[in-house]
């Protein structure tokens, strides 16, 4: 039996700027250690926010934390207003259902094609027939830049780039309210990195995507995200737009944004 | 939310519409496909190239799927009516639905066609699959034989520490599992052994009986069986998964040979570690059934040990012993062989796991067979 499918209840839903994930007081570690340690962060609806961080401060951890992949020590997660310890299992799908996940690596089914991969969540959560579903795949695909031709390789087939942009395709395939990206453009040439952008900005406009993106791409900070979290010593350094990070004293964040690379980069060309 | 609707309705002059409403999203997907499908069967006589409309001002929200559905049905139309004007949307739905049609989606591929005689064609595919497998197997041997020469006449060194870590997991390890089965086999045996025996008055004959079975043929084989399903399978998921992941690419492009580096130590171990559990397994053989033979059917250990002492030789017991460095061989090899055989999906790692295994004890079952009756054509 299927489920029957329940509407996405509008809390919260169209007021944009309403904050969509609130983190407070967030500690996460392993074993004796801890990766972050009182953590806050709050992503608003519609907002493109930037996470950044030397390698190894969490970045990902903390995605994953939020996402509920990994415990917590202490504090609170909500997304979409949930207490996300405190909501029970089927709100939890519900909620579930409305963000999509681009992991680190990509984490496509091996066994299934480039297409089945994008057609796994639609076929668990949505009722639609065989051709549409065919159509939906091949729709998504070429959302992301993908040919026709790569929908029936298997992802061992692909390059590193193509990988990326199936997960991103399987990420959006419920049409999603957030996308979870970590590091999107990684692995990617510069040009198909700023295309990667083009699109995440493309489809923020059109589906009003809120989108939470790690990343240590200073073209992608610099041209399409909002705001800007910097993780480091186990917390948010500091947040804002480019701008105010930039002015920001802390040595990392000074060896970020003002070093060589940075300034061979958009981020001192373009005004944010 | 409201169901999604599609309303043929009369415009002005001869102007048609198709009054489109509702929350047009993924979640009504059905609904969304039943009302176009409906729409459709219902469309009115219309004059071929009169000007159509797409109203959409009802639609409350738009989706992907909804935004494709509209681009689907406004195509379809076209076909007939020239061009067909979308109204009604939102600046952001229209930029949605302007997105959604610049993809062109390919038609459905026909259905692969089955060939004429498919089962013939499955037939001809394994007897060449197991032509090609035997090749594989002889020119994997060949390559392992060649590393392992390198390493005798020291041009190359052999890994003793890879060696150590492999036998301790294939040998050491295994110990346990292998005495307990091989224990309860042997008790199991020497009952059913004493139970028929004792009819003729003989049941201190069971101490033959264990001794030749157990040492010429059950604990090579029960060790081998095992073997193969204990470290062979975690060979093959081991070799597979480097093999997934480019770590075997990795140490070839150090100027490595995964033969040495990764095969060499594993069947080494499993040349040294195989004999050794089949002794073990033959004594906790030999102990289960003499146990058995004491408490249930009244020989007593002096009997049943001075006959074992007397009536079998040390031809029976080397027999086992020869035959076990063959299974070790052919366990390693078809292991190693399989996990290069991986392909990048986990569906291929399992599939190659299992073949490794089933492929082993078929083997070893064979092999124990071909020795059978060389034995006994040489009368050893
Ligand atoms: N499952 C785990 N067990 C133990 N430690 C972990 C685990 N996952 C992450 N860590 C540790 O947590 C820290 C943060 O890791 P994380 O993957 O979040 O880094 P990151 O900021 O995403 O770095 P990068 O930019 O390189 O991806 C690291 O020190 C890592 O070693
Ligand atoms: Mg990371």
């Amino acid at each position: 039996m299927r489920e029957t499918i329940v509407t996405p209840e509008p809390d919260a839903r169209d007021e944009s700027g309403a904050l969509v994930i609130e983190v407070e007081n967030l500690t996460v570690g392993f074993g004796e250690r801890n990766v972050m340690e009182g953590l806050a962060l709050d992503v608003r609806r519609g907002e493109i926010l930037g996470v950044v961080g030397a390698s190894g401060t969490g970045k990902s951890v903390l995605l994953r934390t939020i996402i509920g992949l990994v415990g917590k020590r202490q504090g609170s997660v909500r997304v979409f207003g949930h207490d996300m310890d405190k909501v029970n299992p089927k709100r939890r799908r519900l909620i579930e259902r409305r963000w999509g996940v681009l992991f680190q690596h990509g984490a496509l089914f091996s066994s299934l094609t480039v297409k089945q991969n994008i057609q796994f969540p639609m076929r668990e959560y949505l009722d639609l027939s065989p051709r549409l579903l065919d159509e939906m795949a091949m729709l998504k695909l070429q959302l992301v830049g993908l040919k026709p031709e790569a929908a029936e390789r298997f992802p061992s087939e692909l390059s590193g780039g193509m990988i990326k942009r199936v997960a991103l395709a399987r990420a959006l395939a419920l049409d999603p309210e957030i996308v979870f990206l970590d590091e999107p453009t990684s692995g990617l040439d510069p040009i198909g990195a700023g295309d990667f952008d083009e699109l995440i900005a493309t489809l923020r406009s059109t589906l009003g995507l809120t989108v939470f993106m790690v990343t240590h791409d200073l073209d992608s900070l610099a041209g399409i995200c909002d705001r800007i979290a910097a993780l480091g010593d186990g917390r948010v350094l500091a947040e804002g737009t480019l701008e105010r990070l930039k002015s920001e004293s802390h040595p990392w964040l000074q060896a970020y944004f003002n070093g060589p690379r940075a300034r061979a980069s958009h981020v001192h060309q373009r005004k944010t | 939310m409201a169901r999604p609707s599609a309303i043929w309705v009369a415009g002005k002059g001869h102007m048609q519409a198709l009054q489109l409403a509702g929350a047009w999203t993924a979640d009504h997907a059905h609904d969304l496909e039943d009302a176009l499908a409906e729409a459709f069967g219902k469309r009115p006589q219309l004059e071929i190239n009169a000007p159509l409309k797409l109203d959409c001002a009802g639609i409350l929200n738009l989706d992907t799927v909804g935004a494709w559905l509209i681009h689907r049905t406004r195509i379809e139309l076209a076909d007939q009516h020239g061009t067909v004007a979308v109204t009604g949307l939102r600046r952001d739905q229209n930029h949605l639905l302007s997105e959604v049609a610049q993809a062109e989606i390919p038609p459905p591929a026909a259905p692969h066609r089955q060939g004429a005689y498919p089962m013939l064609i499955d037939i001809g595919e394994a007897v060449v699959d197991a032509g090609k497998d035997v090749s594989s197997g002889v020119a994997f041997l060949g390559a392992v034989m060649a590393a392992l020469f390198r390493v005798l006449i020291g041009r190359t060194r052999l890994r003793p520490a890879a060696v150590v870590t492999q036998l301790e997991r294939v040998a050491l390890r295994g110990v346990p599992i292998i005495v307990l089965i091989s224990f309860l086999v042997g008790a199991i045996i020497s009952q059913q052994t004493i139970f028929q025996l004792e009819k003729f008055g003989q049941a201190q004959f069971v101490a033959d009986l264990i001794g030749v079975l157990v040492l010429r043929e059950l604990a090579v084989l029960l060790t081998a069986i095992m073997i193969a399903g204990r470290s062979g399978s975690s060979f093959t998921a081991e070799l597979g998964s480097m093999k997934m992941r480019e770590e075997v690419d990795a140490l070839q492009t150090m100027g490595l040979d995964p033969i040495e580096v990764l095969v060499l130590p594993r069947i080494i171990a499993l040349l040294i570690g195989l004999p050794l559990l089949t002794f073990i397994s033959s004594m906790a053989s030999i102990g289960g059934g003499a146990l058995v033979a004491q408490f249930y059917g009244g020989v007593s250990f002096e009997i049943f040990f001075s006959r074992i002492q007397n009536i079998i030789g040390m031809n029976t017991f080397l027999v086992g012993m020869y035959k076990a460095p063959f299974m070790a061989l052919v366990i390693g090899l078809i292991a190693c062989i399989e996990g290069f055989a991986v392909r990048g999906s986990a569906e291929s790692l399992g599939a190659h796991t299992t073949a490794s295994v089933v492929k082993s004890i078929f083997i070893v079952i064979v092999v124990d067979g071909l020795f059978a009756m060389f034995f006994a054509a040489i009368k050893y």
